[in-house]
This record gives C-alpha cells, structure tokens and sequence, in this order.
C-alpha cells in the first residue's frame, strides 16, 4: 500500500507541475499582448515605449518567460499568491474570503448526487425495465441534458416571480449565520448535486446489473438469501467501486460547472471570481485561481484512487 | 470479476456483415431504438433549422425594434421579443447557427485529433505513448469549462477561439478511449499477419486499426456533440465565448439575467433550445453504442467517464 500510495503521489506531482507549465504557456506564451489583454486596444495605442517598458517591468513581465514561470513557482511554494491588477486585493485573500462557500457547495453537491443517485440505481437495479426503472432513467437522462446554469436561472427566477424571494447576494460564512449561509448554497448545491445524481443512478444501476449475473450472486440466491440481502450485502459492495471512481471525475463537472451555475443564482464564490478575473484578463488572479481548480481535481482524484485501493487489494498488490 | 478492477476489457466490434441497404438499415435501428431514432431526427432537424435559419427566421436576428420592447409572446412575436425588441425566435433560430457550428467543429476538430493521437498510442506503445498519456492526464487535470474559458481568454474570444478552446477539452477523452480500442485490435492475428508480411506501422495503423475504430469514435464524437453545446453555452453565458450581438443560445440567456426581474421567455426558450438539442443528441448517441455493441456499453461508460489512471 505504501508504495502505490507514493506512485500515485509522485504521478500527481508531475501531473501538477504539467498543469502549473500549460497555465503558464496559454496565458503567457500564446498569441496575444498582455497589455493588450489588460488595457485593451485604444489604451495600448495611447501607451507611449516608456510607459509600456515601465508597466511591464512593474509586473514583471520583462523578464525571461523561464524566469517568470521559476518565480511563479517560487512564489506558490512561498505561499504567495500575488495580487489583481485592479482590485488591490491578493489572490489569498480572495481565496480565503470566497473559498468557503464554493467549497460548501462542491461538498454538499456530492453529499447530494450520492443520497439522490444510489437508492434511484437500486431501485432501477431491482427490476431492470420495470414502470420505476423506466421513471427514473428518463429523469436521469433528461437531467444530464439539462444546464445546470439555465436550470438555477430558472429556479432563481421562479422564486422571485412566486414569492418573491432572493437568496442573500453577500458573503455569510456558516459561522456567521448559518440559516443565510445555507439560503446560499443551497440552490447551487441542488442542482449540481442533482445533475451528478443522474450519473451516478445510471452507473450504479449498470454495474449492479453486471455484478447481479456473476456466479456469487448466484450462491447466495441458492443459499435462499432474500432478494434484497443479495443485493444489498452481496452485490452492492461490488458494485460500489466504479461508482466510486465515476464520482471522483464527476468532480470535475461539479467543480466546473459551479462557475457558470455560481453565476446563475448570483452567489459571491470563487467561480465569480475567476468569471470576472477573466473578464478583465486579470492574468494573475486567472493563473492562480486555474492552478487551484486544477489542484483540488487532481487532488480529489488521488484520493478516489486511493480508497478505491484501500477497498479492492487486488489493485494495491499489483 | 477480476478484470473488473483493471483497465476495463475492451471488446472488438465485429464489422457488420452483411450490408443491407442504408434505409432497411435505418429502419430496423430505429425499430430496435425507437428514443435514439427519435433523438436522431429531432438532431437532424435542429441541423436543418440551423442550416434554413434565413428562410425560416421571420425576423432579421439582429434588428431593434423600440416599438416593441420586451413584449411577451404574442401573435406578432411568437416567443417574445428581448430589451431592445429583438425577435426571440429568430434570435433562437439563428442560435441554433453558432451553437451547432461550433460544437460540430469543435468535435470533427479536437474529438478525431484525439482519437488519431489514441490509436498511434495503442499501436505504437513504448515511450510515445507513456509521453502522450502524462500529457492527456494533464489536460484532464482540468474541468473542461475551467480551461475552455482560459484559453479562450488567452487568444481572443471569437468564433475561432471558442472552437479551438473547446476542441482542445475533447483531446484527451479521444485519446483514451480509442487508445484502448487499438490496443486490444493490435493483438489481433490479422494485424499480426499485417505486420509479418511486412507492412509499416503507418500502413498497418491506417487500414487495418483504424476501421475497427470508427465505431466506437461515432459513439464518442456524439456523446461530445452535447458537451460541446453545453460548454458553447455555458462561455456564452458567462460572457467569454462568442461575442454579442451574434445570436448564440448561450449569448440570449446571459443578456436575460442583466434585467433586475428577467422576463421568463427570455430565460426560457433558449435554454430549452440547448437541453432539447442536447437530449436529442445524447440518446442518438446511447442508441448508436448499444445498436454497435451492446457488451461495449458498461466499460464504454466507464472509460469515457475517464476510467482509472494508473
């Protein structure tokens, strides 16, 4: 196990330094001024040399890219996070504000796929092709189509047009107040978890149907096991770990989706952030906060690995 | 049950053997698949909408009229007109245009890329393929939407832009995916018979690898048209994909939530649009995979889902 553990490790460490690198080389090396990018057209034709040679250097962008990208590694690794072009605040700060609360909804998000998508995969499992299995894999295709975005539109809007309700538009941490803080989150929450939901009913119901024809399912039917141990005791355990792994990349969705559905119910997180940092081509703010969407997936997947080790030997020895 | 935990097992589609005329084709597919036969013709028809925009768009997409601002569906104006009285239909019409262009480019672009790439990873094995999948394994450290945006910013938000970005988030799912096919084909004897009579990897990859793969890339490249429309969209939304006044899906619903109280059809229709266009293309795909190869579709889904990294 200790050896898989620092395989894994040292493959997501060269996996990190390949992101940090592809960052760097899209927002840096890429066609495209960065002055340009941050001041537009008519104010980069109104920039005298002088002015231009002095802006670049007080960013730091005069020196030799390996340069740059050294000290921006430097820089993380010190704990230096750097600051917005516009707004004065650092990246930390930003991160430590609004972090909490998109990190609420990522968390709340996968606490709800797996408590509305595993009894719906069960269920469906049961009885492959019965009137509930029909049900819930029409609503589970229907809502891996939907948007999540124009969903929480819709559910913003409805709300206001009904009962006049809007969710809080500043930051309260549930430590603050945690009955505003949830009126936040919630929604987001919803209709992210409800979308990886879908995923995870469809898989568990099919991997439930392929571990339901091996042959120890079929001993402990013959032993007179009721229906539901065998399911339940037998061929859930053995079912569970693509679903495991499935909701390690559905991750992924959750973590990108929330930027464009964080926009959809107005909520302050740190997917608005990075919106707005790349709006204003903020190249700081977008370098640092990418690298740290990135971090949290890679991260979260090594973990998925992990326990899926942790739960099947035969991986850890091979 | 010991395979499971490995790499999932592939199977080969067998090529299908007699051939039948393409309509008795059709219509036995769609008898066996009626929703995927459904979602096909609903596709198609969202392509022939797209393709006819100009005849069927009773209005010109781009046209304010002060006269007739934010009104909701009427007779005039079925679905409603925007802020600044622009037909919501027609601008729906029109939106089908970039969005469908977009993810079909973006698709045809970064999918056959990364199924290319697969196969020459399959085939050629060694240090070209450890190589190449580190490289994918970074490109999947990244939530699609999250790089789509990065590098759309990073070189302009124009139609271009939006494709490539979104092309590039496609790369790596090709890549794996095929890459598995062509591993499991590569020990096939035929290809062994390709090879001993001395046939160059180029050859071999070419005409006898890369037939077997087209299955499952159609499967693939369809699943991905639905993906695509909904990042189009959600760049759109967000403000960094194609840029206004281009009617785009993703474009109409961002311009409805800059009103304080959103008129409902602004924020309705076009997102309609997106999930019918997106249903319809993920059941033609469901139905395509379970019709080439009904054992392919439990590991297919997990593969696609990203399957396991060593």
């Amino acid at each position: 196990m200790r050896k898989y553990l620092a395989r894994r490790a040292v493959y997501a460490a060269v996996t990190l330094l390949g992101v940090s690198l592809s960052i760097f080389v899209i927002l840096r090396v890429l066609p495209g001024d960065p002055l340009v990018a941050i001041l537009g057209v008519e104010g980069h034709a109104r920039m005298t040399p002088a002015d231009r040679v002095r802006i670049m250097a007080d960013l730091g962008l005069s020196d030799p890219l390996p340069v740059q990208y050294g000290r921006w590694l430097g820089d993380i690794a010190a704990g230096r996070l750097g600051k917005s072009f516009f707004r004065g605040d650092t990246v930390a700060d930003l991160i430590a504000h609004r972090g909490p609360i998109s990190a609420e909804i990522g968390v709340l998000a996968v606490v709800i796929s797996w408590l509305v998508g595993l009894p719906v995969g069960i269920l469906s499992a049961f009885k492959p092709n019965g009137v509930p299995d029909s049900v819930a894999r029409t609503i589970s295709v229907l809502f891996i189509a939907v948007p999540g975005f124009w969903l929480g539109m819709l559910i913003v809007l409805a709300l206001l047009f009904w009962f006049g309700y809007r969710a809080p538009i500043l930051i309260v941490h549930a430590w603050q107040d945690p009955w505003q803080n949830l009126q936040i989150v919630i929604g987001p929450s919803i209709v992210l978890g409800l979308a990886q939901g879908a995923y995870i009913a469809r898989m568990s119901r099919s991997c439930l149907l392929e571990v339901i024809g091996d042959d120890f399912v079929r001993t402990a039917r013959a032993k007179g096991l009721r229906e539901g141990l065998v399911v339940m005791r037998h061929a859930l355990p053995n079912a569970l770990l693509p679903v495991i792994t499935i909701s390690g990349v559905l991750l992924g969705f959750v973590l990108g989706g929330s930027v464009a559905v964080e926009q959809a119910f107005g909520v302050p997180g740190l997917g608005r952030a990075l919106v707005t940092a790349v709006i204003e081509r903020d190249i700081i703010v977008v370098q640092n906060l990418v690298l740290l969407y990135a971090v949290i997936f890679v991260a979260v997947n090594v973990l998925v690995d992990l326990s899926y080790a942790w739960l099947d030997p035969r991986i850890r020895y091979s | 049950m010991a395979v499971r935990a490995a790499e999932p097992p592939v199977t080969v589609v067998p090529d299908v053997a007699p051939r039948a005329s393409v309509l008795a084709e059709l219509v036995r597919f769609s008898r066996r698949n009626t929703l995927a036969a459904i979602g096909g013709v609903v596709g198609l028809l969202t392509i022939v909408v797209a393709l006819a925009a100009p005849l069927l768009a009773p209005y010109d997409p781009l046209k304010a009229d002060f006269r007739a601002m934010n009104k909701p569906p009427t007779a005039q104006h079925v679905l409603g007109t925007d802020q600044v009285g622009r037909d919501t239909l027609s601008r729906v019409i029109y939106g089908a245009r970039t969005s469908l262009f977009v993810a079909f480019s973006a698709v045809i672009l970064g999918t056959t890329v990364g199924s290319l790439w697969g196969v020459a990873c399959g085939y050629l094995r060694g240090r070209f393929d450890l190589v190449s999948q580190r490289i994918m394994e970074i490109l999947q450290a990244f939530p699609d939407l999250i790089l789509a945006m990065a590098i759309s910013m990073a070189i302009g938000t124009g139609l271009p832009a939006v494709i490539f970005a979104i092309a590039i988030t496609r790369i790596p799912f090709g890549g794996r995916v095929i890459r598995s096919v062509a591993l499991s084909i590569r020990e096939m004897p035929y290809v062994e018979a390709g090879r001993a009579s001395g046939g160059s990897a180029l050859r071999i990859m070419v005409f006898h690898v890369l037939p077997q793969c087209i299955a499952p890339y159609l499967v693939l490249a369809t699943t991905h048209l639905g993906v695509a429309i909904v990042i189009e969209a959600a760049l759109g939304f967000l403000g960094v994909g194609v840029p206004p006044p281009t009617p785009t899906w993703g474009n109409m619903l961002a311009d409805s939530i800059t009103a304080l109280v959103p008129p409902w059809w602004l924020a309705f229709f076009p997102g309609l649009a997106i999930t019918v266009t997106v249903l319809a293309f993920n059941l033609l795909g469901d139905g395509i995979r379970d019709t080439l190869d009904p054992r392919l579709s439990p590991a297919f889904l997990r593969m696609m889902a990203g399957g396991r990294r060593s």
